[in-house]
């Protein structure tokens, strides 16, 4: 298919971005150098939560399937990047394996980096795996067959404890992630999805979400695309998990719960699904709202109210404007 | 063999209620395209309201039952009326956003009622005779689950078949539309289906409390993912095939508790969900279920 925009358009949105990402750097840096370690740790998490938000929107926004298995397949980059780079000494007291010959051997600690596309890799792979029988079906097939996935990685998790230490959880990981990494990862996801949807791949799965039959007609091959979606959607949410696992320092199986998910969902829902920069948007608000309540739930004692907003948030946009805030109302062919 | 009976018995009062909750679910399933999450909720609703009334205010068990049932239909009639009468019609997925969102509404707003602590449940004590002379050991619960269960869908079956509103509820699973040109008011159909749906998670809280003993904010989660799964082993949009998929899925979990080495049996959810994994790979309509791949 040949591109609908003109190509110099899009020479100019390249331009765009890269003058942007090394303003948004530049802030960052500002930051780093000004605020306190706590509001600069609540960034970083920020950042985190975009790379899974605009991950999640691929799958749940762009291809419109629905996808809930996204903190299992964190879950997935989180241990898999924490059991790779984690320091050889303290493996013993730990009662942590060390790592098999294909992987570097028992004297080896991988670097971050690669460490972290492993557990991407790691994730989309399980995605694929799981993504072939269960996207053949209806759509909302998949949302409890990922949300089943998810139960199924954290029973595992919680389970095999001579690899995991069960819901004792790994701590002492090696704090690599700051504020760049995240924000690094945060403008390579938006960049990467940016490009998907200017590219033919980014039309096909936008066909698949408005008419499954007539993109079908078309020649599209359905399950190739919707795979494609799930899989780079598991991809960056692996980078997340790893992220998060190298910020906090510490991984515990119910850390990656339902919960997760479900706040991520909300970000997508209340940013605008399928939009670009919405679920960057819903990362921000939710996690600045999150901050700015905890006191309040903390003052008052009454656990579970930051959750009681976020349903009321998403029922409430469900209702109201159902596209999210940067959303434009689509007419919809029934 | 005593072992094995005992275990089969198990099985079957686990089934039962995961049939009733599955029963529930794909009726409105079947006429909305829905996966209701919010389905799990009504059953941590349905156990708690019986303990304020029963345990606490120390009603009658009869009267505390009404109560439960009355409160879970009104329930379904207030998730209809407000929040899915307004998105119906739109794509698939908003609904399923939605109902996720009543979900965790409901869920957070047990947690600050009710505090995360679980309670102890204790049903009414001519439910807790337990009884072990005869091959098996059980407790009057599980007898009072498998007879009201069966009892359930037996009018349920009845109420579909023989009712004028029942036929209406089938024609509007098969059809909205068409069921709307016929003249039928598909709205109250809906709102019909949440109602006794409802009602019955509402007892299924009740029987969930007593088996396991205890209640808590968090009950409703598995219990209402677990029906989905029971729904599609039987076959999505079977009536018949939720029974049938909710009784197989608490034989599968008994006995992946059972037999399977104690090491194993933290997998019990886990398992689960391979198993519906492995049925979305091999027979995606389930066992009773029509072909529904695109």
């Amino acid at each position: 298919m040949e591109p609908i925009k003109p190509p110099f358009s899009r020479i100019n949105k390249t331009v765009l971005f890269l003058v942007a990402a090394p303003v948004l750097f530049f802030f960052l840096w500002i930051a780093e150098t000004t605020l306190s370690k706590y509001v600069i740790l609540i960034i970083t998490f920020i950042g985190i939560y975009i790379v899974a938000a605009v991950s999640l929107n691929i799958t749940n926004g762009y291809a419109g399937l629905f996808s809930l298995g996204h903190a299992g397949f964190m879950a997935v980059g989180a241990y898999t990047s924490a059991l790779l780079t984690f320091p050889v000494k303290l493996r013993q007291p730990f009662a942590l394996p060390h790592l098999p010959l294909i992987f570097g051997g028992p004297e080896f600690q991988w670097p971050f980096f690669p460490a972290l596309l492993m557990g991407g890799i790691f994730a989309a792979v399980i995605a694929a795996i799981v993504g072939i029988p269960v996207l053949r079906l209806r759509g909302h097939y998949l949302a409890v067959a990922s949300l089943g996935l998810m139960i199924l990685i954290n029973a595992v998790t919680m389970n095999i404890r001579n690899l995991t230490r069960g819901s004792i959880g790994i701590n002492s990981i090696p704090k690599y992630t700051n504020i760049f990494w995240s924000y690094g990862w945060a403008v390579v996801t938006i960049y990467v999805v940016w490009r998907i949807l200017n590219s033919s791949f980014g039309r096909a799965m936008m066909a698949i979400r408005e008419d499954e039959t007539a993109a079908q007609v078309q020649g599209i091959n359905l399950l190739k695309y919707k795979l494609f979606s799930f899989t780079i959607g598991a991809f960056f949410a692996g980078i997340a998990g790893g992220l998060y696992a190298h910020l906090s320092g510490a991984i515990m199986p119910w850390v990656f719960s339902f919960n997760l998910t479900f706040q991520i969902v909300i970000m997508v829902v209340v940013g605008g699904q399928g939009t670009l920069f919405g679920p960057a948007v819903g990362a921000i608000i939710l996690i600045v709202l999150r901050y700015a309540l905890k006191p309040l739930e903390e003052g008052l004692g009454i656990y579970g109210l930051i959750e009681l907003i976020y349903a009321t948030l998403l029922i409430f946009i469900m209702m109201r404007k159902p596209e999210g805030l940067l959303g434009t109302r689509r007419k919809l062919s029934s | 063999m005593e072992y094995l009976l005992q275990q089969i018995f198990n099985g079957v009062v686990f089934g039962a209620m995961y049939a009733l909750l599955a029963l529930g679910m794909t009726v409105i399933y079947g006429i909305l395209r829905l996966i209701h999450f919010a389905h799990g909720a009504l059953i941590t609703v349905g156990g708690f309201i019986f303990y304020v009334f029963f345990t606490m205010l120390g009603l009658p068990f009869v009267a505390a039952i009404g109560i439960v049932i009355a409160f879970g239909g009104l329930l379904g009639i207030v998730l209809d009326v407000i929040a899915y009468r307004k998105v119906v019609g739109g794509p698939e997925v908003s609904m399923l956003i939605t109902s996720l969102g009543f979900y965790i509404f409901i869920e957070n707003l047990m947690k600050l009622i009710a505090t995360p602590q679980p309670y102890p449940f204790k049903p009414p004590a001519f439910l807790d005779r337990i009884y072990s002379q005869w091959i098996i050991t059980f407790r009057t619960v599980d007898i009072f689950i498998i007879i009201t269960s069966v009892a359930i869908m037996l009018l349920f079956n009845l109420f579909i078949r023989k009712t004028k509103i029942g036929k209406a509820m089938i024609a509007t699973a098969e059809s909205g539309e068409t069921a709307r040109m016929v003249g039928i008011n598909v709205n109250r159909i809906i709102n019909l289906a949440f109602i006794i749906a409802s009602a019955i998670a509402a007892i299924t809280g009740f029987m969930w409390g007593s088996k396991y003993g205890q209640i808590s904010y968090d009950m409703g989660f598995m219990a209402g993912v677990k029906a989905f799964v029971a729904i599609v082993i039987g076959g999505v949009g079977s009536i018949p095939g939720a029974m049938l998929g909710g009784l197989i899925l608490g034989m599968l979990e008994m006995f992946s508790v059972a037999f399977l080495p104690p090491g194993y049996a933290g997998y019990r959810d886990g398992i689960v969900f391979f198993i519906l994994i492995l049925i979305l790979i091999i027979r995606p309509s389930g066992i009773l279920g029509e072909k529904e791949v695109k």
